[in-house]
């Protein structure tokens, strides 16, 4: 009889992976899009100082980077009389060659760029929280001299909850 | 008679897919860029000759920061926490006070008369100064006229800041001047 029939062993249907393939490149897509690519490797130290009242930089294309921090390595040039170094692109500057370099590095930054994006462009000071001013005032007074005004001090976000 | 095409094993393209991410996920940044902006000077003219402008001393505020790290405002020390107020009360000066800046009505656009202020905060550092005791000092000014703004926002527009149009805003920040003034570093000795 029907009803008695010996029960056959359910197997579990495999699943369908193709979709997983689709959702997984979604993702991809999304980071992609999101993040960009890390240009220069460092070669100093930047750990940035933390800050409340701060603003995004609207265009990722409009910001040129230095850095300026203790080197990382012991064979990098660096600034006497303290030991910092200055990174511009991917290299730490020699003390001799500072001014021509950063004009090389205004002239360069702002001749890849359209002549409307150079007038936005954006001189991001990637400085350590530890470094002295004086370093800091040396690139400043570089950046006036070659006429790159917009400047912008990097910092992290500080929590508001911790200040008192 | 055609031959029915196999089906594709499709297990392992999402295996590929997630190297894919994977390599993304290391090699890339997500959007960090943030700070605080500011401009500088522009270029000293060699041929024109610094004139020294003469500023009432009620209109400037000096904050000086030392090798230590100090902050000396107007020849008191203070701690950085007390920064904010006595920027905000100088830039402010809600009871009309002879030592403070003076103020001077103009007709601003979309606000009316306005009474703005002439202060100017002078900004000095030691060249021993440490960047973030700068970025500190730069922040608490940039929080007391922020501040300064979201008010007079909210007097005129019942909205903060933030939220307003362009227009709007750059009115507000013609009431309400972020006159910062670095002068250049010294060295006063320490390291």
């Amino acid at each position: 009889m029907a009803r008695f029939r010996k029960e056959e062993k359910k197997e579990v249907p495999e699943l369908n992976m193709a979709s997983m393939s689709d959702i997984v490149f979604m993702f991809l897509f999304f980071f992609m899009v999101i993040s960009n690519i890390r240009e220069a490797s460092l070669k100093v130290e930047f750990k940035p100082p933390q800050a409340t009242e701060i603003q995004k930089l609207e265009k990722k294309q409009l910001v040129a980077n230095i850095y300026i921090g203790a080197p990382l390595n012991n064979d990098e040039n660096t600034l006497p009389p303290g030991k910092v170094s200055v990174q511009l692109n991917d290299q730490t500057v020699k003390q001799e060659h500072l001014t021509s370099d950063v004009r090389d590095f205004v002239g360069n930054e702002k001749e890849s760029r359209t002549t409307e994006d150079a007038a936005k462009l954006t001189f991001s000071l990637k400085v350590d929280h530890s470094v002295q001013m004086r370093y800091v005032n040396i690139i400043k007074e570089e950046l006036r001299n070659n006429n790159a005004l917009k400047i912008n001090y990097a910092t992290g976000k500080k929590v508001d909850a911790q200040r008192k | 008679m055609a031959r029915k095409t196999p089906g594709l094993n499709t297990a392992s393209s999402a295996d590929i897919a997630f190297l894919l991410l994977t390599f993304f996920l290391l090699t890339s940044s997500i959007n960090t860029e943030q700070g605080i902006p500011r401009r500088l000077p522009p270029p000293k003219d060699p041929n024109v000759k610094e004139e020294q402008v003469d500023i009432n001393k009620r209109n400037v505020l000096t904050v000086r920061v030392n090798f230590n790290d100090a902050i000396m405002v107007n020849s008191e020390i203070i701690n950085i926490n007390e920064l904010k107020d006595v920027a905000k009360n100088f830039l402010a000066n809600p009871t009309n006070d002879p030592d403070l800046p003076m103020k001077e009505s103009k007709d601003i656009e979309g606000i009316g008369d306005f009474a703005v202020s002439k202060g100017v905060i002078s900004l000095t550092n030691d060249q021993s100064t440490t960047y973030n005791m700068y970025v500190q000092v730069q922040n608490e000014l940039q929080r007391a006229i922020n501040e300064l703004r979201d008010q007079t926002s909210m007097n005129y527009f019942g909205k903060k800041y933030d939220n307003l149009d362009t227009a709007l805003q750059k009115s507000i920040q013609k009431a309400i001047p972020a006159n910062i003034s670095e002068a250049k570093s010294k060295d006063y000795g320490g390291n």
